[in-house]
């Protein structure tokens, strides 16, 4: 019996550890499904959507839920979750062991130092102008503009907690740092820089797993990563606005 | 130039990879997928075919490489396509569409905007597409492997 709720515990980590690090809907299914069935229990259910995870051992068993509070992107953890599932389907791991491994994937620190991903933010800000066509003059006030912005976000979701409200934040400072700039004469196409530097905050990863959700026949899940996917952009497009309307 | 934006969808992919964290031995396969991506896209739309066809042909074949470099690196195929997807995500189209729609002219904000889902709906079903074909491929061998 006790292995049971192991079993359970374990399944629900590893769908949490997927589905909170960017993993599609069905895979995060697909991965609880089989890690019960490589226990000997091929008549597991689960129900996956972005903000809570449901699973069920067998049919008239009961149902365990976990909730899952913040998204975010992080493709290492869902790779170590991965080959932890892998190795749960080879035998190589016993529940315990598999559930140990998952609790120091979960709470493992970032691969990247926070110093390097904002400077990938301000390269792909500045690359990004020039593949929608930009000049290299807008260059340097694309990465400028687009790193403020990542800085901005990234502080501004610890201190605010609501996402959206950081990201407004955050597209204010870009506006504000792209039309500023562009008002002293540095850069030639404001448009451009604009774009470029919203990059790194576009939702574009969501909008199309909201896309393929829904194909997938996900319908709940889909809706709901599409509706974080607007708010997210409207928050952005909101903030560029403003300071439109300011200059 | 297509050197030029090679170059520059491989820089912004690879740095894609980094903020997403992908792991680090996979970072410039990640930025490579970006690029031959966005140089079928770019080289399509130059020869005057649409951005939507363009996009679906571009995030097909990122699909098909993704899912062949998963294979031989035992990785989930999304650690190679969502940094290979993200310069064909109508950002710059959705901003266009905001921009309209401050500006009080709705009629062209709807269109862009319209576009701009025609070409995110091209982007998975692109994904998609190609899944649905890897399944085929591996249920036709299956069946050969059986038939033996």
């Amino acid at each position: 019996m006790e292995d049971t709720e192991d079993l359970i515990e374990l399944c629900l980590l590893m769908g949490k550890i997927m589905q909170q690090n960017g993993a599609e809907t069905y895979r995060v299914e697909d991965t609880m499904t089989r890690i019960a069935q490589s226990f000997g229990r091929d008549e597991s259910q689960s129900y996956v959507t972005p903000t809570g995870i449901m699973f069920t051992i067998s049919p008239g068993a009961h149902a365990k839920l976990v909730r899952v509070s913040a998204r975010e992107t992080n493709l290492e953890k869902v790779n170590l979750a991965n080959n932890v599932s892998r190795k749960i389907a080879s035998g190589e791991l016993s529940t315990q062991a598999a559930y140990k491994e998952l609790r120091t994937i979960e709470t493992s620190p970032t691969d990247y130092s926070m110093r390097m991903q904002i400077i990938a933010a301000t390269l792909a800000s500045g690359f990004f102008t020039i593949m929608f066509q930009g000049s290299w003059y807008d260059f340097l006030p694309a990465c400028l503009a687009g790193g403020l912005g990542f800085i901005a976000l990234i502080n501004f979701i610890r201190l605010f907690e609501i996402k959206f409200v950081a990201e407004f934040v955050a597209s204010l400072l870009i506006g504000f740092t792209a039309f500023s700039l562009f008002s002293f004469g540095i850069g030639k196409e404001v448009d451009k820089i604009v774009i470029g530097s919203i990059m790194p905050l576009v939702p574009g990863l969501l909008i199309t797993n909201a896309v393929r959700d829904l194909m997938a026949g996900h319908l709940i899940s889909g809706l709901a990563k599409g509706a974080e996917a607007f708010l997210t952009a409207f928050a952005i497009g909101a903030g560029i606005a403003v300071m439109f309307a300011l200059f | 130039m297509l050197i030029e934006y090679a170059i520059a969808s491989f820089f912004a992919s690879a740095a894609f990879g980094i903020i997403y964290q992908a792991p680090r031995n996979t970072i410039i396969k990640c930025g490579l997928v970006g690029m031959i991506g966005w140089v079928i896209y770019i080289s399509l739309v130059w020869g005057e075919v649409d951005s939507v066809p363009a996009t679906l042909t571009a995030s097909f074949v990122i699909a098909m490489v993704s899912q062949m470099l998963a294979r031989i690196n035992k990785t989930p195929m999304i650690i190679f396509s969502v940094p290979g997807i993200i310069p064909l995500v109508p950002g710059s189209l959705a901003y266009d569409a905001m921009r309209n729609f401050v500006q009080n002219d709705y009629s062209a904000a709807i269109s862009i905007a319209a576009k701009a889902f025609m070409i995110s709906g091209a982007i998975a079903f692109g994904l998609v597409f190609s899944e649905v074909l890897n399944q085929i491929i591996k249920k036709i061998r299956q069946t050969k492997a059986q038939m033996r």
